[in-house]
């Protein structure tokens, strides 16, 4: 599944990176922990976080994340969208907490 | 002339909710030095009410540096040292705006105000073990505009650090140096971490009971033991130094 299908599924808005949006999504990972994310979210992961500091692209690219999606509306930060733009991270914003966020993704990527 | 002397740049006191009562400002100054520490930073979390009380316990008998161990949002611990009490009563006023919700003193402590003769002003009810919303950026900014020394809190516990929090440290990060556990110590930080070889690295006791006090401490090589000094320590100025082993 396509970043650009997530975030027309659910609503998502795309603040960032939307050249990067025909990425395929191959996972799901929740945390706010950067060192946890680091050691344990996989290549092609859509990454769902309340964390916007810049270190979370960084986190994405080296990963090989597909997406970031931002909880509870939350805003990048200037330096996160700088970096994201120059990396190519499309970050997405949800008005939805990490639990309600995390299964509706779960679910669309598991019913195909 | 140099010569070394022993700091120690983050400790507690009973305004902490996890701190012990026992950790009043007098106290605290007595158990150092008794602990021979030359320097020491009293860091509260988010908070400093009892600041003017150690400076005033502790007279001319131990140096004492304003702190405080500032939560941010990202839930990272960064301790912030000041010059000056003004410094860091002005560092306080845009936490105060920046943190939130009431202290339960049955889940979190007592954050109780001691004076330097040991006798309770008050208690605090801001919920001091919360985090601001202010960034780690924006805490910096603002500790440098103050003239103060910024350096993320054992940045090696698996909680509450920048590495836990935030993956690792960017280039663009502008700490003054950075604090590792007394678990850890410096030379095991310097192997585990080569990539920071940049920051000069200190350790601390952050006690939170007397008892702490004195099991950890960093030595600096400086002319005398003030803050000035501190900074020119950190940036290896005319032949200032950390001491590392
Ligand atoms: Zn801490
Ligand atoms: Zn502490």
């Amino acid at each position: 599944m396509k970043v650009k299908t997530i975030a027309e599924n659910l609503g998502l808005k795309v603040v960032c990176g939307s050249n990067a949006l025909d990425r395929d999504v191959t996972g799901g990972y929740t945390g706010d922990l950067l060192s946890d994310v680091m050691a344990n979210s996989k290549e092609g992961t859509i990454w769902i976080t309340r964390q916007v500091h810049q270190n979370i692209v960084a986190v994405a690219s080296l990963k090989e994340h597909a997406a970031i999606i931002l909880i509870n509306d939350s805003q990048p930060t200037q330096e996160t969208l700088e970096k994201a733009e120059t990396e190519s991270v499309p970050i997405l914003v949800s008005n939805l907490p990490a639990f309600e966020l995390s299964g509706k993704v779960f679910n669309l990527l598991s019913c195909r | 002339m140099l010569k070394f002397f022993n700091c120690d740049l983050h400790i507690h006191t009973c305004l902490s909710p996890c701190a012990e009562l026992d950790m009043h400002p007098l106290a605290l100054v007595e158990k150092s030095i008794q602990a021979q520490l030359d320097l020491i930073a009293v860091c509260d979390h988010n908070a400093s009410a009892n600041v003017k009380y150690a400076l005033a316990a502790a007279k001319d008998r131990i140096k004492i540096i304003p702190g405080m161990e500032i939560t941010t949002v990202e839930e990272v611990h960064l301790l912030g040292l000041f010059p000056t009490l003004e410094a860091l009563e002005k560092m306080q006023l845009l936490i105060d705006d920046h943190l939130y919700g009431q202290n339960d003193e049955d889940r979190f402590g007592v954050q109780a105000i001691v004076n330097e003769i040991g006798e309770v002003e008050g208690l605090s009810d801001k919920l001091l073990i919360g985090a601001t919303d202010l960034s780690i950026d924006r805490i910096v900014d603002h500790i440098h505009h103050l003239e103060g020394l910024a350096i993320p809190a054992h940045i090696d516990r698996e909680s509450f650090s920048i590495l836990s929090q935030l993956g690792f440290i960017d280039e663009t990060a502008r700490f003054d140096a950075l604090e590792i556990s007394k678990h850890k110590g410096i030379p095991k930080a310097r192997l585990d971490y080569p990539e920071l070889h940049r920051y000069p690295l200190l350790t601390s006791s952050d006690a939170h009971f007397l008892r702490d006090i004195g099991t950890a401490a960093t030595r600096f090589l400086l002319s005398e033991p003030t803050f000035a000094e501190l900074r020119m320590a950190l940036q290896n100025f005319g032949g200032r130094r950390v001491q590392e082993d």
